[in-house]
């Protein structure tokens, strides 16, 4: 009796449970969209109308957020080109070098293995903040402040554990007997790096360069530490959270400009979106 | 791991020289393999941490850097200051509410995802993927969004608050210290924000727990439900079990991260209205004052109440394991 009752009443729970989680992660990104298209002025007669009419329909706020500085506008498309060159960089720089590093943790023996493990991991443990003092100091000493340089080097101390972590998983399942056969034809460590065991494990590859460019281009604390003094070079997130501190700048250019920081990111996720929810829990089910 | 040193040397004796040269070309080759990263970890991470250790035990301002030594003026004066200083303890104790709260809200909405989607169903891809796009976006978008959503002039929330549920008047959820419900006063913003915190994060909860559940052998739930037991019962005693080593987990990581966090309390309130967590804290002192000192000291402060909550954690999960052995 109980049994039947719970059955039903879970059974029903799960649809309602399902609907309202996705009206709460969908609606704040379509109010997003909304606002970025729609006249200030009909957003504050009636804040309510959460659609838009063809009469009414505007892009007048991206126009205003794309154009260059000197042609009045906010000069997002420069913000879009140092965000690009700042996430590109550090996913390059970061598999150049976690690449090796997780081929050396997963595959070889070596003096010091399990402790350079447990220290890559421990870089988590202390808050951004704490390495943030230090930081702004040293690259206000090496003329590293404001430069889109300094940046990328923080964004490579930030995500090579996690490339390591998640490379390292897949490198294991690469067989050994593979490699064994590549060394007996005479190849090198390197060549079996490259010719065997990337190919092999190039989707993780992809999926944790994607991870990396994730965190590169939201990245906000360091931009707003290093870069805020230097408007040609901000980033994205951080130009458009100083456009927040503007005085008379309207919701709908901030939707917009919201709207052109969260579209590359999204549109790259959904790309690849199951490499990368794979790359990123595999081995939680095996705990 | 090759065969080469696997091969057991004594029945080999000519070939004893091998193995070991092998054995010293891997070590050698894993230590350069591994070293670039070392050095950025060390220059970036390392070195840094351990320097702001040393700053806080300085009195320095970020002028005086340039010229100062590394050693020199030691002083207890800033962890004197961070303790005495108006605010330092309703900030501790605000980090700790709002760590706590964000890592338990993301991790049950996480939860309830994970069980209400875990059979398939039409969409079911599609609709997995809306509910990882809170984790994927940019902080600085999905904050302003949240901020104009609640904003009590413009926002959709205050307006159909207003116009379908009645509400007297706009509620400021992000800039209202406390507010009456039904006579009890409630944190507002620090509710507001642990709310973002949980929305934001609770993907990163579900994806764990999912990839977790479908995992769980079908034979254990179908001997349940033969035994006759009703879903919260199958719930409890045959998934939760299963469940419990991903959700300590998560509750370390989530805890870890949520109580470092910077970015999402400065960017919707600014510190402001009772959410004045420490990590914002720090990056008031470092930039409104450039007292290097201090703000190493409170980031320092801050690690360290971290690593006596998470020592505490262990202990105690510890203790209990033992017991359950035992």
């Amino acid at each position: 009796m109980r049994a039947a009752f719970q059955e039903k009443f879970f059974g029903v729970m799960r649809w309602v449970v399902i609907a309202v989680l996705v009206v709460a992660t969908l609606f704040p990104f379509y109010y997003m969209l909304l606002l970025s298209v729609k006249p200030i002025d009909n957003l504050l007669l009636d804040p309510g109308r959460i659609w838009v009419s063809v009469s009414e329909f505007t892009v007048d706020s991206y126009r205003q957020v794309l154009t260059s500085v000197e042609d009045g506008g906010q000069g997002f498309l420069t913000m879009l080109r140092n965000s690009a060159l700042v996430s590109i960089g550090a996913v390059v720089l970061t598999l150049l070098v976690a690449i090796p590093g997780a081929y050396a943790v997963s595959r070889l023996r070596f003096t010091g293995r399990r402790e350079v493990s447990a220290l890559f991991l421990g870089v988590y443990l202390f808050p951004a903040t704490l390495l943030a003092v230090p930081l702004f100091v040293m690259f206000a000493k090496a003329g590293l402040q404001g430069s889109l340089v300094g940046l990328v080097i923080v964004y490579i101390a930030q995500t090579v554990p996690v490339a390591i972590y998640m490379l390292r998983n897949y490198f294991a399942t690469v067989p050994v007997s593979v490699e064994e056969a590549a060394a007996l034809d005479g190849c090198s460590r390197l060549s079996i790096i490259r010719r065997i065991v990337l190919p092999l494990a190039a989707p993780s590859v992809m999926a944790t360069g994607l991870y990396v460019f994730m965190i590169a281009w939201n990245e906000f604390l360091f931009a707003l530490l290093f870069l805020a003094a230097e408007p040609t070079h901000w980033t994205v997130s951080l130009g458009l959270q100083q456009l927040s501190n503007g005085v008379e700048v309207p919701k709908t250019v901030l939707m917009a400009g919201s709207v052109v920081l969260t579209l590359p990111v999204v549109l790259m996720f959904y790309a690849a979106e199951r490499m990368l929810t794979e790359g990123l829990t595999s081995g939680a089910d095996k705990s | 791991m090759t065969t080469l040193t696997e091969r057991p040397p004594a029945t080999e004796p000519e070939r004893r020289t091998r193995p070991r040269t092998a054995r010293r070309e891997e070590n050698r080759t894993g230590l350069a393999l591994v070293s670039p990263t070392f050095v950025i970890v060390l220059v970036v991470v390392v070195l840094p941490i351990l320097w702001t250790i040393v700053l806080a035990f300085q009195s320095v301002r970020l002028v005086d850097i340039q010229s100062q030594g590394l050693w020199g003026h030691w002083t207890l004066r800033n962890l004197e200051r961070v303790f005495s200083s108006p605010g330092f303890w309703s900030s501790l104790w605000t980090t700790v509410v709002y760590t706590i709260g964000s890592t338990l809200g993301s991790i049950l909405v996480g939860l309830v995802a994970a069980l209400a989607l875990r059979r398939p169903f039409r969409g079911r891809a599609l609709i997995r993927g809306a509910m990882l796009l809170p984790y994927v976006a940019p902080v600085v978008a999905v904050a302003f969004v949240w901020q104009v959503l609640l904003s009590p002039d413009l926002g959709v929330v205050n307006h159909w608050g207003m116009n379908i549920f009645g509400w007297d008047r706009p509620i400021a959820f992000l800039t209202q210290r406390s507010y009456d419900v039904l006579g009890v006063p409630v944190p507002m913003a620090l509710f507001t924000v642990i709310a973002f915190e949980t929305w934001r994060y609770f993907p990163f909860a579900f994806l764990f727990l999912l990839a977790r559940l479908q995992a769980v052998p079908v034979v254990l739930e179908e001997a349940a439900v033969v035994d006759g037991t009703t879903p919260w019962q199958r719930f409890r005693f045959v998934l939760l079990p299963q469940l419990m080593p991903v959700i300590a987990l998560l509750s370390v990581l989530r805890f870890i991260m949520t109580f470092n966090k910077f970015d999402d309390v400065y960017l919707l309130t600014g510190g402001g209205a009772g959410t004045d967590v420490v990590a914002v804290r720090v990056y008031r002192f470092l930039t409104a004052r450039f007292d290097v000192g201090l703000a190493s000291a409170q980031a320092v402060v801050l690690a360290a109440v971290l690593i006596v909550l998470l020592g505490l954690y262990f202990r105690f999960w510890g203790r209990r394991a033992q017991e359950e052995e035992s």
